[in-house]
């Protein structure tokens, strides 16, 4: 019987089985990079930096040139990078303690000297590695190792919603945020993930950024289905879906 | 020009491809002058946010490949720490130019050495070092430029010129391009894009167990070539001398005018001047040891290379010390008179 390919391993996608978890949506997001990379033909010109925190082996699953920076400061070595090679495309792939929490300066003024540069953050409202600590993205109410209580407004401040900060910057042309919780969610996630990528390679002046809304099934305390319902009930109410800039 | 212009001009003439920095005094004439000159050669300037930011966005360009720096002053370079070490863990190289002030905290803008156990211990976290300059002149502290580049981009580590306001201000007449220039192996670990070769990796991470170790010991057999090969160290009237000097940077030039006028009221006064301060002239010291019988070193801090004499003299003789802190300068009667004090009772011995 002849076969069909209807579905495979895009290349720059490496063959090896990753470190993360059952049910995390890093995973889903470092393919949907590698297809966005392929698609485009910009593997030989593309260098990606890697934060500290679950996706710091990064490197390992996407395969092309990459770094693995200080937490937090992927968008200024971005701007070096980008500063002194205008021909190469450079991405960022950060998380929320790396880009929400100790990265917050680095971020907003990458973006407002809108540095080309293009963002990918993945929010999944816990500090991941480090054993599911508080991020500035858990939303109220959320318990982690570091509000045992659930997180309180009044002790702990309410989730920030960085992306829709940086949508106030005329640096950054390019603000979407969506979801990997569901097929259809993680279609349209390609589709923002490829439109902030074209628009570095077509030197759009300014920072382009996808925040993805990401399951943590093993610090959320649930299954990996629970999970993706609690993205689309839960996180989508304090972070809504949609493009906010450009 | 002064100082601060001149080691800035001298980086564009080595080949620096990109400045980033972040101002602080005493050392803003140096991203002022790049603000103006790098857009003219066609490289990059930019002012930073911070100056973690800086010293990330020249992890960035050295990542690629490009030769860049920062420049600051000692809160400044505080801050650095964290990207400097990065830098060395993920073999990188990098220039940068900490033009000294007084500390600690945000102590004051005076000129100061108190920066030395910070660029010579490595500075930030974990086991690496940074190769440290300590130029005495303008003409030095030009000169010293390239050599930065060239060690940084053969050794692949950090380097680190130690400056200080005094030197950042002052105006000498220098001649650009004096220092003779190495051959350099090929980038070939750059993030250039993964072209008809295998991906490239820049990292500092080894998490496989004895990985880190390993990496270690390739780091220290770095360190170790670097000791053996880069040492410079002046030694001035230092054959005949009854009594040693051991200062650096600026404090020795003071020492230097201390040393002319001791020898003129015939006291045998001798100076040497590491301008490497790691690697440190350790053996030129031990072999001084030998000879003599009384070392004075004179910092502008209240003691920091007078550790690393102490270790290179092992016992041997006594290491005294004189310094001034906190923007305190010695003066040349000072000096003399500690000389003078010195050398009687030791004659007496």
């Amino acid at each position: 019987m002849k076969m069909k390919t209807i579905f495979e391993r895009t290349p720059t996608l490496k063959n090896y089985t990753t470190h993360y978890c059952p049910g995390c949506g890093h995973g889903i997001a470092h393919r949907l990079i590698a297809e966005t990379i392929d698609e485009l033909g910009i593997h030989d010109r593309t260098i990606g930096i890697a934060p500290v925190g679950c996706a710091v082996l990064a490197y390992n699953y996407l395969d092309v040139d990459m770094v693995e920076v200080a937490h937090g400061r992927a968008p200024a070595v971005a701007t070096g990078m980008k500063r002194t090679n205008p021909d190469k495309i450079i991405f960022s792939y950060q998380g929320d303690g790396d880009l929400a929490a100790i990265g917050t300066g680095e971020i907003i003024h990458a973006a407002h000297r809108g540095e080309q540069i293009t963002v990918i953050f993945i929010n999944n409202a816990v500090f991941g590695m480090t054993g599911g600590q508080m991020a500035p993205t858990t939303v109220l109410g959320q318990v982690t190792a570091t509000t045992p209580q659930g997180r309180d407004a009044a002790n702990e401040g309410y989730p920030l919603q960085v992306s829709e900060l940086l949508a106030l910057l005329p640096g950054a042309i390019y603000v979407e945020r969506c979801a990997l919780s569901s097929p259809a969610q993680i279609r349209k996630a390609k589709k923002a993930v490829k439109h902030a990528f074209e628009l570095q390679v077509d030197g759009a002046q300014g920072l382009s950024l996808v925040e993805l809304l990401s399951s943590c099934p093993v610090y959320w305390r649930m299954t990996p289905a629970k999970s993706m319902e609690w993205i689309e009930n839960e996180m989508t109410k304090v972070f809504p879906l949609g493009r906010l800039k450009g | 020009m002064c100082g601060n212009e001149a080691l800035a001009e001298a980086a564009i003439i080595a080949g620096c491809d990109a400045y980033f920095g972040y101002p602080i005094t005493p050392q803003n004439e140096i991203p002022a002058y790049m603000s103006k000159r790098m857009p003219e050669e066609g490289r990059v300037f930019v002012q930073s946010e911070s100056e973690l930011a800086a010293i990330n966005m020249v992890f960035g360009a050295s990542a690629t490949g490009k030769r860049s720096m920062t420049t600051s002053s000692s809160p400044g370079i505080s801050l650095m720490q964290e990207g400097i070490s990065y830098l060395a863990g993920a073999e990188l190289p990098a220039v940068m130019v900490n033009v000294m002030r007084g500390g600690p905290g945000l102590g004051n803008i005076a000129p100061s050495q108190g920066d030395y156990f910070q660029a010579t211990r490595g500075g930030g976290h974990g086991d690496y070092r940074t190769i440290a300059l300590g130029p005495s002149t303008v003409q030095e502290l030009v000169d010293c430029m390239p050599l930065a580049f060239d060690l940084a981009d053969q050794y692949r580590m950090p380097v680190i010129i130690l400056a200080d306001g005094i030197l950042g201000q002052m105006m000498e007449p220098i001649v650009f391009n004096k220092t003779p220039r190495r051959s350099l192996p090929p980038k070939d670990w750059a993030l250039t894009g993964a072209k008809d070769r295998e991906q490239n990796i820049v990292r500092s991470l080894w998490l496989p167990e004895g990985s880190l170790e390993k990496h270690n010991y390739k780091l220290q057999a770095k360190y170790d070539q670097v000791q053996k090969n880069e040492v410079i160290c002046e030694q001035y009237q230092v054959d005949d001398a009854e009594i040693v000097v051991i200062a650096y940077g600026v404090a020795a030039r003071i020492v230097r005018s201390a040393v002319n006028k001791a020898r003129k009221e015939g006291i045998k006064a001798g100076l040497i001047r590491p301008v490497t301060l790691w690697p440190f002239p350790t053996e030129q010291i031990a072999k001084a040891a030998d000879e003599l019988n009384i070392f004075l070193v004179v910092e502008m801090s209240m003691g920091q290379m007078v550790e690393d004499v102490k270790l290179a003299v092992a016992g041997k003789t006594p290491v005294l010390f004189y310094g001034r802190p906190g923007g305190g300068i010695p003066a040349v009667d000072q000096l003399l008179e500690r000389i003078k004090q010195l050398i009687i009772p030791a004659k007496k011995q």
